[in-house]
């Protein structure tokens, strides 16, 4: 029954041709969920191939596995949508360790390695170590666990600079003579370094960054498989690992794209610690209009069409459902309804679009923000829940705003504007929004799940 | 030679990589992650390849370690994609698409 390396290295490329299937069949929601299961079937016969090799410890190969499934099966089925980005977090920062820790498995077994492979070795542990720590500290943003806010303090960057320098240096000496015990302990320098490295990274990264961190970090996972494959020789690890590594590289730069920043602005600039004006301090052309959930209601119940502008702030509030719910009513009343989504909306990459399917918005409702911005001035009401930066218009008409420059969501070109928000705090990044003041706007404050839950109510009431 | 071969595959799997995966419309770039982190679990082959019965003590916990590391991700990754993109309905029809 056992497999030799010929027979199994053909089945790998058979493995790698299902990923690339599954991946080419994700660029439809139509065929997606086919896609992936094609992809894990890819996976699974890699896995059984593996498994048939001669001369392995079942033991602890079925014991790991056991375990590992029960934990990723829980995770997966008990996590909420809402938690999404500190669960993709988590796996992502598993899978950096697991390839830290095949890397120094290998050097264990075999210190004395040739010595392409040694630095190689040392680079795969490096990128898994940062993968591991990084993907902690984003989990521990995301999850509220730690202070969100950018984390900035003197010398950070010089820190990090003498951190970078002492793994290159230490991977140098490392080279030199992988199979001494000086060379394991450098080894060992190499590891705690970019534990350390990933750490003081992420840190000064603040929350609404966290997408392009989490696509960073998606791609260190994969490039440091792909490390990994080449220290233990293996090319399905190579080529899963590149497509992996190519993936988060393309979400890293849409999602800079979407803030019209560089990947150097983002992780280096500590962004939205400095920039905070304090509120109230400019004077705002144009006041703050309030309104009640009646007033809105009369507003929604003229509308010929409405566009609702989700932001983190939905998620928070947990007000996915009940907002489809107020979709389905206004659908009902004849209202053409649309959900208008921009890229870095929420926490990951796509964070909004699994929360409105999650609650069982149709997915030809969402639109892109390049798709509702040429007819913005059609849309009778836009309703902006739990969004600030991603609708203000500074980034359009202020050359002097920070977010001057990134692509928007024009809502403030809509006939009128409803912002939903729980209190005049600016947003994330702290910068003040002139949309609430424009003319056509409404505030309409309080908790966005109960607001909108009257809003309902005043809609049943009133048919 | 095998070095040169490896990087061959390396650098045209990353062409290929960016060719698919830019075709992936924002609408699914969650699932796109959690689906390609399981893809990055593809550690666990190197880990389970590892498992030799001749490797003893130290070599072995790490292995171990890195066994079930990997699995996590792989299990957890593919699962949870699966349960986000069987929500992603179209419009009338019930069921996924």
């Amino acid at each position: 029954m056992s497999l030799n390396q010929v027979g199994i290295n053909f089945v790998y490329v058979l493995s790698a041709a299902l990923f690339i299937f599954g991946l080419k069949m994700l660029s439809s929601p139509a065929t997606a969920r086919r896609g992936n299961m094609i992809s894990a079937l890819g996976m699974l016969i890699a896995i059984t191939a593996t498994l048939l090799a001669q001369g392995l410890d079942y033991r602890w190969v079925l014991a790991g596995m056991l375990i590992g499934s029960i934990i990723g099966t829980a995770g997966a089925y008990f996590v909420k949508m809402t938690a999404m980005p500190e669960m993709v977090a988590l796996f992502n920062g598993f899978g950096g360790l697991a390839s830290l820790l095949l890397a120094w498995s290998e050097y264990h077994q075999n210190p004395a390695m040739v010595p392409v492979i040694s630095i190689i070795a040392a680079l795969s542990v490096f990128i898994g170590g940062v993968t591991f720590t990084g993907s902690m500290v984003a989990f521990g943003k995301l999850a509220g666990k730690i202070s969100q806010q950018a984390v900035v303090f003197k010398g950070q960057h010089l820190i990090n600079a003498g951190i970078l320098l002492a793994a290159v240096g230490a991977s140098a000496l490392f080279y030199l003579t992988p199979a001494s015990l000086i060379g394991y302990l450098l080894f060992v320098v190499i590891i705690l370094v970019a534990l350390a490295f990933g750490v003081t990274s992420t840190i000064p990264i603040g929350g609404a960054d966290m997408p392009v961190v989490i696509s960073l970090l998606n791609s260190y996972s994969g490039l440091a498989a792909c490390a990994a494959g080449f220290v233990v020789s293996n090319n399905i690890l190579i080529v899963a690992g590149a497509l992996v590594g190519a993936s988060g590289i393309i979400l890293t730069r849409i999602m800079c794209k979407a803030m019209n920043r560089s990947l150097a602005n983002v992780l280096f600039s500590g962004f939205g610690t400095a920039t905070a004006k304090k509120p109230g301090e400019e004077g705002h052309k144009g006041e703050i209009k309030p309104a009640s959930a009646e007033d809105v209601y009369y507003i929604l119940e003229a509308a010929d069409s409405v566009a609702f502008v989700p932001g983190y702030g939905l998620a928070v509030a947990q007000a996915q459902h009940v907002v489809k719910e107020l979709g389905d009513l206004l659908e009902a009343n004849g209202t053409e309804v649309v959900y208008a989504i921009h890229p870095v909306a929420g926490r990951m990459p796509g964070h909004m679009n699994v929360l409105l399917a999650e609650a069982n918005v149709p997915y030809d409702q969402l639109v892109e923000m390049d798709d509702i911005n040429p007819r913005m001035e059609t849309v009778d009401v836009c309703v902006v829940i739990g969004a600030n930066d991603v609708v203000n218009p500074a980034a359009v008409d202020d050359d002097q705003s920070p977010i001057y420059g990134m692509p928007i969501i024009e809502t403030f070109r809509a006939k009128t504007v409803i912002v939903l928000k729980r209190s005049m705090n600016p947003g994330f990044a702290g910068i003040e929004n002139a949309l609430f003041y424009g003319e056509n706007t409404r505030m309409y404050f309080g908790d966005a799940k109960a607001s909108i839950q009257a809003l309902v109510a005043e809609f049943k009431s009133g048919n | 030679m095998t070095a040169v071969f490896l990087v061959f595959i390396f650098v045209l799997t990353i062409f290929l990589g960016f060719e698919l995966i830019s075709k992936v419309p924002s609408t699914l770039h969650t699932p796109l992650m959690s689906g390609s982190n399981a893809i990055s679990g593809i550690t666990l082959i190197g880990a389970l390849a590892s498992m030799q019965t001749s490797h003893h003590g130290f070599t072995v916990f790490l292995g171990t370690l890195a066994v079930v590391l990997a699995t996590v991700n792989v299990v957890g990754g593919y699962a949870v994609t699966d349960r986000m993109l069987a929500m992603f309905k179209k419009k009338d029809k019930g069921g996924a698409q």
